[in-house]
């Protein structure tokens, strides 16, 4: 399995931000998408994952293969992390929480009202999420911000283990993700260029 | 699905859910209509049917920005659209579990509360069947209403603006058939009018709701 993304031109809004993206990422690979803020790397994250269309080019793998997660964790406060988690267990069609309950060490917490945590806390949860869903591409956006040293190592090592078992990482981030593996890619080259006027608009300008 | 409805079911329950918040909001229309038009029991009874009905729909209208809205600040929307379950699926089960926390609850208490309002004893089961009937239209077409203001915030006027005008035929139909029953006269084709209603916008607004979800989620 790869991702390969081809000519892919993403807007906000109705304008484009970035354009004739180019980017592939093979089974057991994890590629970190680098730039500056208010580049395009959510817009372009959220496009790949099937949220919003693309302006033009494509995407080779369906959405249904891609996991997203994005700056909310989508976490109901009132529900217990284990709840939080079942859910989302059952609506994806895996059985067992277990596993993603380890990988984040959230067993101790697994009865406490989601509410409660604390934002690190949640943010694992959040992450814990990814390893529930079993499908084969993860594509997250700032996946650590909020997380401590050891839970930075923590995600590390559930990507490795993700990748390990034949699965692919789509990565955005400002922050060093702990994986030295991972390739690199800076989207700013792909800045889109404003719109040329035409001599029609020009003329009303 | 039935994890989906289990956890918004649960999420009404639990603390801050504002499962009862229509049926209290009910409770004190009906409560404070006889303060408002005077205690004459006859008139009272003559517009028994009017007023239930219209507190139901506006008990119904007060929890609808809850369908989408939390869903759509803590991001779970946008996971819930990257998830197997078609959109579709999704806006039809946010109705069901909409109409299960707050339409049932009214059907069940209309009859008590009919009692505060004089209402005559012919009324009652044509008035709860027709809530029976006619609620679960008020649920589908509000989910369509949350869906159109999911992005905007403070978007509840809006929502009860936009979808106020669309409850219309199933409060004249949900209305006129417990008033003629307390006439005597037959009500057949209210009764057939509201269901047709119903059984329509279940089949047609789901698509409807989850098309502008799509542009929405942008």
């Amino acid at each position: 399995m790869e991702l390969q993304v081809s000519d892919l031109t993403v807007t906000r809004g109705g304008i484009a931000v970035l354009e004739g993206v180019n980017l592939a990422v093979s089974a057991g690979a994890a590629l970190v998408l680098r730039g500056p803020n208010g580049i395009g790397k959510t817009t372009l994250l959220r496009t790949i994952a099937g949220l919003q269309p693309a302006l033009l080019g494509t995407v080779s793998l369906d959405r249904e293969q891609m996991a997203y997660s994005g700056h909310a964790d989508g976490i109901k406060a009132p529900l217990t992390v284990a709840e939080n988690l079942t859910f989302w267990a059952s609506v994806f069609g895996t059985g067992s929480i277990d596993a993603a309950l380890a990988a984040f060490q959230l067993d101790p917490l697994a009865a406490r009202p989601a509410g409660g945590l604390s934002a690190g806390q949640k943010r694992r949860l959040g992450l814990a999420r990814m390893v529930v869903t079993g499908r084969p591409v993860w594509v997250m956006d700032e996946p650590t911000v909020s997380l401590d040293t050891d839970a930075v190592a923590m995600f590390a090592e559930a990507v490795r283990a993700h990748l390990a078992g034949g699965g692919l990482a789509l990565l955005a981030t400002h922050i060093d993700l702990g994986l030295s593996e991972a390739r690199v890619m800076d989207v700013g080259p792909f800045k889109a260029k404003p719109p040329t006027i035409d001599d029609f608009d020009g003329a009303f300008l | 699905m039935i994890a989906l409805l289990l956890r918004d079911l649960r999420l009404a329950i639990r603390a801050g859910g504002g499962f009862g918040l229509g049926l209290a909001f009910f409770l004190i229309v009906v409560v404070l209509v006889p303060f408002g038009v005077g205690p004459n029991s006859s008139l009272l009874s003559k517009i028994a049917p009017g007023i239930l009905w219209l507190g139901a729909l506006l008990a119904c209208l007060l929890s609808l920005d809850r369908i989408f809205a939390l869903d759509w600040e803590d991001g779970s929307l946008d996971l819930l659209a990257t998830a197997p379950l078609p959109l579709e699926a999704i806006v039809s089960v946010k109705a069901l579990a909409h109409w299960l926390t707050t339409g049932l609850p009214l059907v069940i208490a209309a009859p008590v509360f009919g009692v505060l309002l004089n209402l005559p004893a012919a009324g009652y089961g044509p008035l709860v069947i027709s809530l029976l009937i006619g609620t679960p239209a008020l649920s589908v077409i509000g989910t369509f209403g949350a869906a159109l203001t999911v992005g905007l915030k403070r978007g509840g006027l809006l929502l009860s603006l936009l979808v106020l005008p669309l409850y219309v035929p199933t409060l004249i139909f949900g209305a006129e058939m417990a008033r003629r029953s307390i006439e005597g006269l037959t009500a057949q084709t209210s009764l057939l009018m509201l269901a047709g209603i119903t059984f329509a916008v279940i089949a047609l607004l789901p698509f409807a709701s989850a098309a502008v979800l799509r542009v929405n989620l942008r």
